[in-house]
Formats: C-alpha cells, sequence, structure tokens
C-alpha cells in the first residue's frame, strides 16, 4: 500500500514527461532539421573549396575538356529548344499584353531583358541540372557504392582532383555559354512569335533590342550563370559523393534518393540565390 | 627475426556498437604470402582495408617497418603505401572504362610516363591475364573470371611492392579459382611483392601461402605456417577450417588432405600387426611451362584431369588419394606391398599417357609459336607399416621418384 502513491507519481511524472515530448517535437525536429541542414552546408562548402583548389593541378586539361563536351556540348540541342519556345511564348504573351496598351514596339526590350536578365541564366540552369546535373550524381553516387571510389583511393588518386575538380570546371565554362545560346535563341523565339506570327514591326523589334540591352544586362546574366554553375556542380557532386553515407537508405536506393536531393535542392538554390543575386546587381 | 613490413598492435575497430575487430596483433613479412583466413563476414576485408589505410583504426597501432603510420609526414605515407596495391573483392573496375582504359589509369594518373611507354606496360600485362580479345570491352560484357583478371593486371601494372587480395577468387569455378591462385603465386615469385590474401578457399590457399594468419571471434588466434596450422588446437580449427574444407577438394574431386589422414587411422586400425601397405606419390613437373605456352586455365584443367585419372585408376582397387601440394598427389594402398604396387603403377602409365593427350587436346587453345609444350609426371612408390609415420613413409616416396609419363613435344595447331 505503501507503494501506491509513489507508483502514482512515477505515472504521473512519465505522463507529463510524454506531453513535454509531445509538445516539443516539432521543435526538436526543427532543431535537428537546422543542425543537419549547417553541417551539410559546411561540408560541402569544403568539398567545393578543395575540389577547387584542384582544378589548376596537372593533367586536369583533358579531363575537364571531356566534362565540358559532356556537360555543355550535350546540352546544346536541349537548351537551343528550350530557349526557343519560351522565346516564342514570351513574344507572343508579351506581344498580347503591350498591344491592349498600344506600346507593342517595347517588345524587344520585354523578351530582351527579361531573357538576358532573368530567365536565360535561370531556365538554363534548370535544364543542365535536368539533364547533367542528374547523372553526374547517380554517375558518382553508383562509383561510390561500387568501391569505384575506394579504388583510386587505393591507387592514390585523389578522387575530388579526378572526379570533382573537372566537373565544377566544366560547369562554370558551360553555364554561361549555355545561358548565351539561350538567350540568343530565345530572342529569335520572340522574332517569330512577335513579329513573324502576330506581326510587330521588325525594324522596331531589333532597334528596342539592341537600344535597351547593356552591357551590366549582359554581366548580371553571366554573373548569375556562374553562381548558378557553382551551385548545381556542388550540389550534385556532392550528393553523389555522399550517397553511401545517407541515413535514410543504401546502396541503389540511395543512388536514386541522392539524384532527386540533387535536383530538388539545385532547383531549389537556383531559384533562392538568383533572388540574392538580383537583389546585390539591382 | 626481420622486422615485419606490416604489424598491428592491439588494434581495434568498431563500427556503431559493433566490435568487429578487437586487439588484433598480426605481422607480416616481406616478400612472402600471407593469408588472412576465416569466416565470411568476420572482418577479413576491414582488416585489410586497414592496411591500406582506406580504414583507421579506433585504437591501437599499425607499424610499417617498425614505425607507426599514423606518426608519418604524408611524403613518408606515400613512400610506404605508394606502391601497394588493392584488388576489391567485387573488383571495383571502372565500369564506364575499356579494359585497357581500367589497367592504364593507375600509370596515367601517378606516374609521369610517355603514352608509348604506358602502352607497352599496360599490354604486358593484358597479354599475362590472357585479355587480349577483351582489350577494347567495357567491364560489363566480360565474364566473372575475366573481370578478376582485369582487376588483377590493374593491380599489377604499377610493379607494386605490397599486393592486397581481398578474396581474389570468390565466385569462381574450381578451374578458374585455382588458376586466379596459381597466377598470383607466379606472379608473387616472378616479381618479388609481398602478397596479402583475404580467403577461406581452404585448402587452395595453402598450397600458395607461406604464412597463415586466422581470424576468429574478432581477433588473430594463429599465425604461423600451414604445417603449423596442422598442429593447432582451437575451437577456430573445428568451426572454420573444417566447415570450410569439407572432404573432397573442388579442384581434383580427391580426398581433403584431413579426410585422407582420417582413411589413414581407419585402415591402420583395421590392419594387422605386421601388415604392409603402399603410398603413391605422383608430381606433375614443369606446369610452368603449361602455364606460358597454354595459360593459367590449362594448367588448373591439367592439374584437374590428373586428379580425376589418379582416383579413376586406383580407387576401384581400395585406394585412396590427396592432393599434398600445388602439384603432388598422393595416393594410398592400403592392401597393397611395394611389388603389387608396382604392377598397378605399370598399368597406371598407359592410361596416364592416354589421358595426358586427352588433356592436351582438352587444353589446346592458341598456338604459340608453334613451340614445344611437355610436361612430365614423376611417381615414386614407399611400403609403410602401421608402426610408421605416414609423414615420413611420403617423404620416402618421394625420394624414389623417377619419370613414368611424358607429353612428347605436342604439336600446336
Amino acid at each position: 500500500m505503501a507503494m501506491r502513491p509513489d507508483i502514482q507519481e512515477s505515472s504521473e511524472e512519465k505522463a507529463g514527461w510524454n506531453a513535454i515530448r509531445l509538445l516539443s517535437w516539432p521543435f526538436a525536429q526543427l532543431g535537428r532539421s537546422v543542425i543537419s541542414w549547417i553541417n551539410n552546408s559546411g561540408a560541402a562548402a569544403i568539398f567545393l573549396l578543395l575540389a577547387a583548389l584542384k582544378i589548376f593541378r596537372p593533367r586536369q586539361l583533358m579531363k575537364i575538356t571531356q566534362q565540358i563536351y559532356y556537360i555543355g556540348a550535350r546540352s546544346t540541342m536541349i537548351i537551343m529548344l528550350v530557349g526557343l519556345f519560351t522565346g516564342m511564348v514570351l513574344g507572343l504573351q508579351s506581344y498580347h499584353a503591350l498591344v491592349q496598351v498600344g506600346a507593342e514596339g517595347a517588345l524587344g526590350t520585354l523578351v530582351a531583358l527579361s531573357l538576358i536578365r532573368e530567365l536565360g541564366p535561370v531556365l538554363t540552369a534548370i535544364m543542365i541540372t535536368a539533364r547533367a546535373g542528374s547523372a553526374i550524381t547517380a554517375q558518382i553516387g553508383i562509383e561510390r557504392i561500387s568501391e569505384q571510389i575506394d579504388a583510386l583511393d587505393t591507387m592514390h588518386i585523389d578522387p575530388l582532383r579526378y572526379l570533382i575538380s573537372p566537373r565544377i570546371a566544366a560547369a562554370i565554362i558551360s553555364f554561361p555559354v549555355l545561358t548565351a545560346l539561350f538567350d540568343l535563341i530565345g530572342i529569335l523565339g520572340s522574332y517569330i512569335s512577335g513579329v513573324l506570327i502576330m506581326g510587330a514591326n521588325a525594324g522596331t523589334f531589333f532597334h528596342r533590342v539592341q537600344s535597351s540591352v547593356e552591357m551590366s544586362d549582359v554581366n548580371e546574366g553571366f554573373i548569375k550563370a556562374i553562381v548558378f554553375a557553382v551551385i548545381v556542380s556542388t550540389v550534385c557532386c556532392y550528393q553523389g559523393y555522399f550517397a553511401h553515407m545517407r541515413p535514410d537508405s543504401h546502396g541503389a536506393k540511395a543512388v536514386g534518393l541522392s539524384t532527386t536531393s540533387a535536383v530538388v535542392l539545385s532547383c531549389v538554390l537556383i531559384l533562392v540565390s538568383d533572388y540574392v543575386v538580383t537583389s546585390l546587381l539591382i | 627475426m626481420d622486422i615485419p613490413l606490416i604489424e598491428f598492435q592491439d588494434v581495434t575497430k568498431r563500427f556503431g556498437d559493433r566490435t568487429v575487430l578487437d586487439r588484433v596483433n598480426l605481422k607480416i613479412y616481406e616478400g612472402e604470402v600471407t593469408t588472412i583466413i576465416g569466416l565470411s563476414g568476420g572482418g577479413k576485408s576491414v582488416l585489410l582495408k586497414h592496411i591500406i589505410g582506406l580504414l583507421k583504426p579506433d585504437e591501437g597501432t599499425i607499424l610499417f617497418r617498425g614505425k607507426p603510420l599514423n606518426g608519418m609526414s604524408k611524403k613518408e605515407r606515400y613512400a610506404a603505401l605508394g606502391r601497394m596495391s588493392y584488388m576489391f573483392q567485387d573488383n571495383a573496375l571502372f565500369d564506364s572504362m575499356t579494359v585497357y582504359e581500367n589497367i592504364a589509369l593507375p600509370l596515367q594518373e601517378t606516374m609521369n610516363l610517355k603514352k608509348k611507354e604506358i602502352e607497352r606496360r599496360v599490354m604486358a600485362r593484358i597479354e599475362q591475364t590472357e585479355l587480349i580479345d577483351a582489350v577494347h570491352k567495357y567491364p560489363s560484357e566480360l565474364s566473372g573470371g575475366m573481370q578478376k583478371r582485369v582487376a588483377l593486371a590493374r593491380a599489377l601494372v604499377i610493379d607494386p611492392q605490397i599486393v592486397l587480395f581481398d578474396e581474389p577468387t570468390s565466385g569462381q569455378d574450381p578451374v578458374r579459382k585455382n588458376a586466379i591462385l596459381s597466377m598470383i603465386a607466379q606472379y608473387q615469385r616472378k616479381f618479388g611483392f609481398t602478397a596479402v590474401l583475404v580467403s577461406h578457399e581452404i585448402p587452395d590457399v595453402y598450397f600458395i601461402s607461406n604464412r597463415i594468419l586466422a581470424l576468429y571471434d574478432r581477433t588473430i588466434v594463429f599465425q604461423g605456417t600451414v604445417e603449423e596450422l596442422e598442429d593447432f588446437e582451437h575451437p577456430f580449427k573445428d568451426e572454420v577450417i573444417r566447415s570450410l574444407e569439407g572432404l573432397q577438394e573442388e579442384l581434383t574431386g580427391l580426398r581433403s588432405k584431413r579426410q585422407f589422414k582420417v582413411l589413414y587411422h581407419a585402415n591402420l586400425k583395421r590392419s594387422a600387426l605386421g601388415e604392409s601397405y603402399t603410398v603413391l606419390v605422383f608430381t606433375l613437373e614443369a606446369l610452368d611451362a603449361v602455364i606460358t605456352a597454354l595459360g593459367y586455365d590449362a594448367a588448373q584443367k591439367t592439374i584437374h584431369y590428373m586428379g580425376l585419372f589418379i582416383d579413376k585408376h586406383f580407387a576401384p582397387i581400395g585406394g585412396f588419394s590427396t592432393r599434398i601440394s600445388f602439384n603432388e598427389f598422393v595416393t594410398m594402398l592400403p592392401y597393397s606391398d611395394r611389388a603389387e604396387a608396382e604392377a598397378i603403377v605399370k598399368d597406371f602409365i598407359p592410361d596416364l599417357q592416354e589421358g595426358i593427350r586427352q588433356i592436351q587436346e582438352g587444353t589446346r587453345r592458341k598456338a604459340t609459336s608453334g613451340e614445344c609444350i611437355e610436361f612430365v609426371v614423376h611417381a615414386g612408390l614407399a611400403q609403410g607399416n602401421p608402426l610408421e609415420e605416414i609423414d615420413s613413409v611420403i617423404e620416402s616416396a618421394k625420394r624414389q621418384q623417377k619419370e613414368i609419363g611424358r607429353l612428347q613435344c605436342a604439336t600446336q595447331e
């Protein structure tokens, strides 16, 4: 009988603790996520720094060239296709909006600035993420889980130098070039829909394109392209390189999840960094 | 004794709560073939990965020529481990590269060699490992055995001082398994590197190993020669060696050495005092020439067929046989004296000559400048009695060996 109050007390205590745990659970989860995010960000920053330092080591030129081919040259067709239709839709929509206020003459200005400052770098980065970024993560992830990266270590070949640095360098070179191509094809698409189909004046269109775009606009587009290149290549390489350390899965499943994470995270970071860079440069 | 090339002092490794290696002490000597045996999942690969530096111990020290690895500068560490190769259990070949590119990679990335020199070295290894037909193929287009040979060629292309083999024969058939082991043994003799193997291929690895390390219950319980392992009394022997060894050798189909000894003792018990028995020792000579001319598989097939012929001829008359080394076979004829045994061997010779011709037919596949391929079979016999040790009877038979069969210069097509 003497024990009963103690038991009651301890069960009350237990219930109290359970309630506290239940209430604090969302905060605990949030805390864990924030700590994990900070951890990963720090690790990714170190990863990028180490890989970037190894870009200028010997025997890198050929590997960088190969990666430019995979990341850049082989993305050309898809970038041209997306650029063409983006430009055509932009030309069509803009013409319809401008014609209502009698300002169809500003079509060239609108599409050129939209494409060069925003749509070009962002859509190019997203398309390369979808095409080449996912492939980078999957390839490096498979190389990790099949011990190919360990094999490099045993051969005294630095995996960061051999696998990561050329990809980061190739992305930094390819993104601005593909962005420029996207811009060019996009303006051509706007010309097709706005001028050839809808009947806007061709001379006015090209005059406005030429007169409204300044070098600072082009530079802004290129700065964004380089920032996106660093983000996409680092995120995709990092996710693949550490695919074996995912806490939620192993093996092929880990590679699949890493690829998904790489694409989603890259796209989110492209849009977030786009806002940050725009607000700094505007 | 010399300073060990590699020494583990109380090395412990844990993954989370699980202790995989617990105060492991071991010594690996230069120029030897050391084999680490133990059950699957017992931590053998983890141990090997500590040697090459892929894993670091939680406790304890790893010494390289008496110097702790963790106290070395980066340069010293590279000098120590730079000429070390590792052959992974699952090969770890780069699947987006051809066989040639896989083998050339360590040369291209770690040495300042001209393209021609790289090509020369790579092609030499490709020829030695019989991969000429696969030079431009990708790993996924090759059989498991060929992938192993690519991994072996890649491990050997830098002329390493130390080569670590993680289950080099896993997933192979008995002929291929022994072909790989014999390839390792031959290269080790030729290039003089230190080989460390992880394997549970018992007794096949005994034939090529200078020293055996037994990993049992997370620690090394035995270090010594194969002969010393015979006298080692420990639960390891019952639980591991006997379970892995089986009753028959896979390659030859003959009795295992242990089974041979059991039968020997059983026969002695049945024999009356004064009754004698005969032991025959067969040796296949010049197998290296077979390897050079016809390849490792052919040499192993020769051993395989030799085992079959011995069993086919002697088993029906009550004999039982085993393989005691890479190229030596022992047959015990429990009910025959010396004179009877000599008559039986005389009958065996024409059988063997025919068998050798069949072996040659079976293994012939490539012409190497029409050179003469021949190998020789030696046999010796000795009479023993129940009071005599089997080993001394075998030694006596070995001393009396003479040539009983020869493949006479088989012509190549």
